[in-house]
């Protein structure tokens, strides 16, 4: 189905139905997800990113139902990142003429994928590129947003942002635009994306939001490189952005645990309940049952993190070292924490993930709470009034 | 002469080696690098860099 999404501009993507882990196991998929490219028909047949490897067929089928695809003269390749240029190799194929876009990172970045030797022409911010007629592109370089090679290409005629993957969703969907789909799916998708990828680079996020406002481009669409297109009001995902790397979370809460035989959950469970008690909003997660990305997503809005392992080998459980050093990685600043859980001898879970979480950069709110072997009702009292106190810091703080 | 760190990617600017992909000569300070100099790792400008 050909979708015009502004005028001569062609959504010629793909829609993975399948995926459900992303960049290895790091960013697990509810749905899939989608990689877009975009055909523009100015005088000069330009292409804006391609697919991933497996879908180059889908990609050139596409095209081929609006041009042949040896008339492509430009391709822009916004990120190096496979998922976007893994089709490159079967495009330069299908379009010899073709002349390749990009950062100087992006020259170096596709040479280390791709040991070819294509036609490449580096270019910076602010660089103008015609298409001839009445259509120009302008180049906007985005490092770090979220790989050194990364880049915005803005269109004039319609006023589209081809942002890559900023303001982008992992969401496979038959409808490509955002006001097609339910909004709350639609930004928590959005949400879960930015908390997994962007997080880090919110410092980066805030300079650029700040320099596309100041330089004045007039933005009527933002055609993303996953997911659905920004087309009414695309102000609203930048808004989201920016509030999102402000590092200005709620007073609510996210609590992960990893239990062996119970004794750390019946604590997960008393702590829930003063949490409750002090009228915070929580969401509780075993991390063994769920899904990291979508807890890392929940973590965003959220301004006090409770961790809990029993004492194994000294030290905390695996999968929940796992997911701290996955969080730790993400660098959230301006949050509340806290750590609890069961022991059989000398312990040493508790001190182990407070040390973590201190040295990431998470206020250590409360004493860390533990209980030995399976808690008793003195135990689960403690660890509710633990939670109840925790509660109290939090919406102290963010209320 | 301190080093910078870079606080994304977590590259050290050493003034006595400079950055000679930059076109940095070795004896250049932090504070005497250009504005437009960038991380030569992952392509930052030098406000996200710190004092080591």
């Amino acid at each position: 189905m050909i979708c015009e999404i502004s005028k001569d501009v062609f959504w010629v993507g793909a829609v993975d139905w399948s995926v459900r882990h992303f960049h290895g196991h790091t960013f697990n998929t509810g749905s899939g997800t989608t990689y877009n490219a975009y055909l523009i028909l100015g005088e000069k047949i330009t292409l804006i990113d391609t697919v991933f490897g497996p879908f180059a067929a889908e990609l050139l089928e596409q095209i081929s139902g609006i041009v042949p695809p040896e008339k492509i003269d430009y391709i822009i390749a916004n990120h190096v990142e496979t998922d976007h240029s893994g089709a490159l190799p079967e495009i330069m194929r299908a379009a010899p003429r073709a002349k390749l876009f990009g950062t100087a990172k992006c020259r170096e970045g596709l040479y280390r994928h791709y040991y070819a030797s294509w036609p490449f022409q580096t270019v910076k911010t602010g660089d103008k590129l015609s298409l001839g007629g009445n259509k120009a592109v302008t180049f906007i370089e985005a490092p770090m947003l979220h790989w050194p090679d990364s880049m915005f290409t803005y269109l004039d005629d319609g006023q589209v942002l081809f942002s890559n993957d900023a303001f982008g969703q992992h969401l496979a969907h038959s409808k490509r635009f955002a006001d097609e789909i339910e909004s709350g799916i639609l930004m928590r998708e959005a949400a879960k994306y930015y908390a997994n990828i962007l997080w880090p680079l919110s410092r980066l996020v805030i300079g650029k939001i700040a320099e596309l406002r100041k330089s004045g481009l007039p933005v009527s669409l933002i055609a993303p490189s996953h997911g659905m297109i920004w087309r009414k009001d695309p102000g609203v995902i930048v808004e989201n952005y920016a509030r999102w790397a402000q590092n200005r979370p709620a007073a609510k809460a996210v609590l992960v645990y990893e239990t062996m035989w119970g004794g750390t959950e019946k604590m997960a469970g008393a702590i829930y309940s003063g949490l409750l008690d002090a009228g915070v909003e929580t969401a509780m997660f075993d991390i063994n049952r769920a899904d990291h990305s979508e807890i890392i997503g929940q973590m965003l809005e959220a301004g006090g993190y409770l961790f809990g392992s029993p004492t194994h080998d000294n030290g905390m459980l695996p999968n929940l070292a796992g997911f701290i050093h996955l969080l730790k990685g993400l660098r959230p600043q301006n949050r509340l924490a806290a750590v609890f859980g069961s022991f059989g001898w000398a312990g040493g879970a508790v001190k182990e993930i407070e040390k973590i979480l201190s040295e990431s950069g998470l206020a250590l709110t409360c004493e860390g709470i533990s209980a030995q072997y399976s808690p008793d009702p003195r135990d689960l009292e403690a660890c509710r009034n633990f939670g109840r106190e925790f509660g109290r810091k939090l919406i102290g703080a963010y209320k | 002469m301190p080093k910078y760190r870079c606080t994304v990617c977590g590259y050290i600017y050493d003034p006595e080696q400079g950055d000679l992909s930059g076109g940095i000569k070795p004896g250049t300070a932090f504070e005497d690098l250009p504005d437009t100099w960038v991380c030569p790792e992952c392509g930052v400008g030098k406000d996200m860099f710190e004092k080591v």
